[in-house]
């Protein structure tokens, strides 16, 4: 039996030097959701995902992945993750788009073996799930910020995972595209049945999309269905939020004057 | 020219070695650039100077050895240094750079006293300084051949590592990669790579040959392999145009290699602006 939770995560706290960004934070994600994760500039998402990832350890509370506790767990082709720092990488680092994609096999592939055609195959056949074959040999650099963010959603694809792990994808990506990436990301969850979990700090676009919703702010206040989310007034959120709601709905109506 | 060649062993030794080290250099080369360490190869050089510096000493002090041979003691240094920088880097995790001046200068300080000490600059040095065509022992090439065939050897095996690991700490560091194990292997295939690579191009011009053609391969190339494969060309190129012309002009080969090193960049640097000319013209406005 696959395990029901992917992401089982138990009153985790975590903190830089002296600051708490995360506190008591209690989050499941099960198979099949795609899971918005919401909140202002600096809430601690990026640190909870890391978290999540095991590149950095709570300093309380426990992350189990797919039923097995973060220490034991050694599944990581099952999870797919485009960074936040995805599209600020170096430019101009000289690899073709599908030796990048390639990168996100080297999990499965394991130490002392090599890259081989049948990689070469499947690399090929995630850039043509996010549409980027044609680009498989050029230089990434030389691609628009949305093209090379598709890259790396294939980079993430590849190893064929049943988590994607998404920090703020829609960033630098210009609103013509945003509708485009929707859709792929709509595909992937609905089509191949992969679980998504998405970070953004766009409330209104990702709860037409998201099946759940979590909004934080260091801790989680709230955690449901997206249509529960859409019955909440301004109100709720400003007692959830305190201040910063005013800037989460600046965010987005900017998001959607540009569209 | 052919006729000196393959008359005299030290001219073989010396073409085999540079051409080995055209290979290795510029190899190491691409991965030291896209990770921005370029500095870590001049560090590193200049404290192999001072294991050179320490082994000439000894040599002349101790009068039980008598036939110490310099290379061994700068792989030493050089290895030692890469470490000690390791080290540097993680104590000031803030200012990393600033473990390549701290080597760099202590190297070159303490060089400078052994050398005074041993018996002041002498044509032996200035051939470590900057390369020489008739100083390549055999026993040296053949320490040369073996560390290529390592590094080699390393960097096939380790090749996806290596390049997630240039690519994105981060990613790599998901994907299990041990990413502290493998800089480190990589810091001391670079030391020893910059210790053998001296007897050839020189110390104050090993870091120019893993540098240089990369910088030229950058302009052209359009993938990561292709980056490697130019890189090599390049170095490959400048090592055998220059030490033929070292040796026919009587001049230091570190010199000769790094002068035709930088026209191959400049000729890469003008082809992709005539190539990126002539595109634009050929575009439908
Ligand atoms: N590496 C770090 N060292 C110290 N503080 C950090 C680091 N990364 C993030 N922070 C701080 O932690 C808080 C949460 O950051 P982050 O998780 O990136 O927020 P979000 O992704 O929600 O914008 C912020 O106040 C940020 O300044
Ligand atoms: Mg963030």
């Amino acid at each position: 039996m696959k395990p029901n939770k992917i992401i089982d995560m138990e009153q985790v706290s975590f903190k830089y030097d002296k600051e708490l960004v995360v506190e008591k934070v209690d989050l499941v994600i099960e198979r099949g959701q795609f899971l918005g994760l919401v909140g202002p500039n600096g809430s601690g998402k990026s640190t909870l995902i890391k978290l999540m990832l095991g590149l950095i350890k709570p300093d309380r509370g426990t992350v189990k992945l797919f039923d097995q506790p973060i220490k034991q767990f050694n599944e990581w082709q099952e999870i797919g993750f485009v960074s936040q720092k995805a599209n600020s990488f170096n430019s101009g680092f000289p690899a073709s788009v599908i030796e990048v994609v390639k990168t996100g096999l080297v999990s499965r592939i394991g130490a002392f073996k090599f890259f081989n055609r049948k990689h070469r195959e499947k690399a090929l056949e995630a850039l043509r799930t996010v549409e980027m074959e044609e680009y498989a040999d050029t230089n990434i650099g030389e691609l628009s910020g949305g093209q090379q963010q598709r890259v790396f959603i294939a980079r993430a694809l590849v190893s064929d995972p049943s988590l994607l792990i998404l920090d703020e994808p829609t960033v630098g990506v210009d609103a013509k595209h945003v509708t485009a990436f929707y859709e792929l990301l709509r595909k992937l969850n609905h089509d191949k049945g992969i679980s998504l979990l998405m970070v953004t700090h766009d409330i209104g676009t990702i709860t037409e999309h998201a099946t759940h919703v979590v909004c934080m702010n260091k801790t989680v206040h709230f955690h449901g269905a997206s249509e529960e989310y859409k019955e909440f007034d301004d109100q709720d959120l400003n007692r959830l939020y305190g201040h910063s709601v005013q800037q989460l709905n600046h965010n987005h109506e900017h998001g959607v004057s540009q569209s | 020219m052919i006729e000196s060649f393959l008359q005299y062993e030290f001219l073989q030794n010396a073409a085999i070695t540079g051409m080995l080290i055209g290979i290795v250099a510029p190899l190491l080369g691409v991965f030291i650039v896209v990770r921005r360490l370029s500095l870590i190869a001049d560090a590193l050089s200049h404290i192999t100077l001072t294991g050179i510096a320490a082994s000439l000493l000894i040599e002349k002090r101790v009068t039980s050895v008598n036939e110490l041979n310099p290379i061994y003691m700068g792989m030493v240094f050089s290895v030692g240094g890469a470490i000690l920088i390791e080290k540097l880097r993680k104590l000031y995790k803030h200012y990393e750079e600033l473990a390549i001046p701290i080597i760099l200068s202590g190297g070159i300080g303490v060089g400078v006293i052994l050398i005074s000490l041993a018996d002041g600059f002498n044509t032996d040095l200035f051939s470590y300084l900057f390369g020489s065509v008739t100083a390549v022992s055999s026993s040296n090439m053949w320490t040369v051949v073996c560390i290529t065939i390592a590094v080699l050897i390393i960097v096939i095996l380790f090749y996806k590592e290596l390049f997630v690991l240039s690519f994105d700490e981060e990613h790599a560091s998901i994907a299990g990669v041990n990413g502290r194990w493998i800089h480190l292997l990589f810091i001391v295939m670079v030391a020893l790579v910059i210790a053998s690579s001296m007897q050839v191009v020189g110390i104050l011009l090993v870091s120019a040959l893993m540098t240089l053609p990369v910088a030229a391969a950058l302009r052209i190339a359009s993938s990561f392999k292709q980056t490697i494969g130019l890189s090599i060309a390049f170095g490959e190129f400048s090592v055998i145009l220059g030490l033929i012309s070292s040796y026919q002009l009587s001049v230091p080969p570190g010199g000769t290699i790094v002068v035709i090193a930088i026209l191959v960049l400049i000729m890469a640097i003008l082809y992709k602006k005539v190539r990126n000319h002539l595109y634009v013209k050929g575009e439908p406005v």
